[in-house]
């Protein structure tokens, strides 16, 4: 069992309550998923020119100072590094590829979230609420968000195992319910050069969309191809820097529920996560029917 | 008025089931009136006691499952397994229900205004189901005894591998499931139908519904069907 949650606000002046709308909603979830929780936040983009990746350095020790100067010494351009507790976002001007190469060459303790221009990830073992009180989420801004709250059933509980998963660039995906057919999928993506970080059944999923988003699928068809290609039972959640999309296996196994007002969609596993959003009562809800895809953009 | 209220903003579903559990059959209680549901599981489970309780907002998981004699009314939408295994009484969900509604369900009537989604009356052995709206797919799975009335459509696969159970669809279905038939409407099918839905306060001809049954072809294990129903 796993609980999701998804918010897009629709007025620009609520992208700064995000967060606080958020918590009570990932909290919810907690029955749902006690063992680990995370997020993606898409922010305003960065520059043009400009990439950055989310890091998580778990329980090492990484003097942050020291590692943007021999990234410096190394590589042409301006890297900048912000700390959030064990997490930090590094926006740079340089290739996002090299640096990931190069963080793997000489910092290999610390892992690459995501990379971007506008997504942040944090994901950890624990509680969703201490979690949420560990990065401040409350204070988180933006556009539109995925959530998620774990309990493990198929793979260990590791930071790296937590939701989202991401793939490419400013690509998450979050999963409730389990695929029959992981290893057929990666099997058929890794001889495509398509590298996997955990033997987690979401991670072959969220690589194989972002595989077919490089194709020059649109999301709507990555998932419609996805019917075919992915077993199992899922309620999956995504978020790109311009959507939010929501999609239920065939049988709707797992539980899903949107709420839309003309300031915001919410989506979460169940009702009870959405109870506390202003203008609930207005709300129009419905849960989302098995293999249609709903998706809104920011 | 409301001989019992609760309002689950400050009080647990804990304290009102066992309240609940407490009222014996001839408790001068009638009316329960719960405020702010706001999505919590297992509301007015296990009831024994012929009284009426009115839900005000959305419920979780499991709504009056294992109902006996009470009658609930969710004035919201309720989450999957709404009135499963109900035993008796009755239960009203004025909005839509999720997956499983009624599912199992024995005795009583469970009236849904709105859509039920996936699976609702699955596996139902005896329970009535009127249902405003439409109904997912795999509704009336391997139902054993019951009725179903559908007032609106039905998706994939209604009816499978039915037993004795009977359903009555207004709209279209868009598949019958292994082994479920569309069979005429008899006197008695009509009468059925009128009753449920005066029960469930819905109007609309009875002449308009068809009626769904078992073929009885899986009833007897067939070595050269390969598999194939």
């Amino acid at each position: 069992m796993c609980g999701i949650v998804g918010l897009l606000v629709k007025r620009p002046a609520l992208r700064a309550q995000l967060g606080a709308l958020m918590v009570p909603m990932l909290t919810g979830m907690t029955e749902r998923g006690p063992d680990s929780a995370g997020l993606a936040v898409y922010t305003t983009p960065v520059a043009s020119t400009q990439h950055k990746l989310s890091l998580y350095r778990g329980q090492h020790e990484v003097d942050w100072v020291q590692l943007r100067q021999a990234l410096s010494d190394d590589m042409h351009g301006e890297h900048l590094i912000a700390t959030n507790g064990n997490h930090a976002v590094l926006t740079t001007n340089a290739d996002p590829d090299a640096v990931t190469a190069w963080l793997a060459a000489h910092a290999a303790e610390i892992a690459v979230l995501s990379v971007g221009q506008s997504i942040d990830l944090y994901k950890d073992v624990g509680a969703p609420a201490d979690i949420a009180a560990r990065y401040g989420f409350a204070k988180l801004q933006g556009s539109h968000l995925v959530g998620h709250t774990r309990m493990a059933t198929e793979s260990a509980v590791t930071p790296a195992h937590a939701h989202p998963f991401t793939a490419g660039r400013d690509f998450c995906l979050v999963h409730n319910g389990s695929l029959s057919n992981p290893h057929l999928v990666r099997k058929k993506l890794e001889p495509l050069g398509i590298e996997f970080e955990t033997d987690n059944d979401t991670e072959a999923a969220c690589r194989f969309f972002e595989w077919r988003l490089r194709e020059g699928d649109d999301l709507e068809s990555a998932v419609q191809r996805g019917f075919s290609e992915l077993d199992g039972f899922f309620t999956f959640l995504m978020g790109t820097d311009r959507e939010l999309l929501i999609v239920r296996d065939a049988f709707a196994c797992k539980p899903a529920i949107v709420a839309e007002t003309d300031d915001y969609v919410a989506i979460a596993s169940e009702f009870r996560s959405l109870a506390h959003l202003p203008g609930i009562s207005q709300a129009t809800l419905f849960e989302p029917k098995p293999e249609e895809i709903y998706s809104w953009r920011i | 008025m409301a001989d019992l209220s609760f309002d689950l903003a400050t009080q647990s579903v804990r304290e009102l089931n066992g309240t609940l559990h407490r009222t014996p059959h001839d408790s001068p209680v009638r009316r329960v009136v719960i405020d702010h549901p706001d999505g919590a599981h297992s509301i007015a489970v296990g009831l024994n006691a012929p009284i009426s309780v009115e839900i005000n907002g959305h419920v979780g998981y499991y709504v009056a499952g294992m109902n006996k004699h009470a009658h609930v009314t969710v004035n919201g939408n309720a989450g999957p397994g709404a009135a499963e295994n109900m035993m008796s009484g009755r239960v009203h969900v004025r909005g839509f229900a999720s997956t499983a509604a009624g599912a199992s369900a024995h005795g009583g009537l469970l009236v849904i205004d709105g859509d039920a989604s996936l699976r609702c009356g699955i596996s139902l052995k005896g329970a009535d189901i009127v249902v405003g709206g439409s109904v997912g797919s795999f509704s009336a799975f391997m139902a054993q005894a019951g009725r179903i009335v559908i007032c609106g459509d039905a998706e994939d696969a209604l009816g499978d591998s039915l037993y004795e159970a009977v359903i009555y669809v207004r709209g279209n279905v868009r598949s019958l499931g292994a082994d479920a038939r569309f069979e005429p409407m008899g006197p008695k099918d009509l009468e059925a139908v009128a009753g449920l839905l005066a029960a469930a306060g819905l109007k609309h001809p009875p002449a308009e519904f068809r009626r769904i049954a078992s073929a009885k072809s899986l009833y007897h294990w067939h070595a050269d069907a390969n598999q194939e129903y």
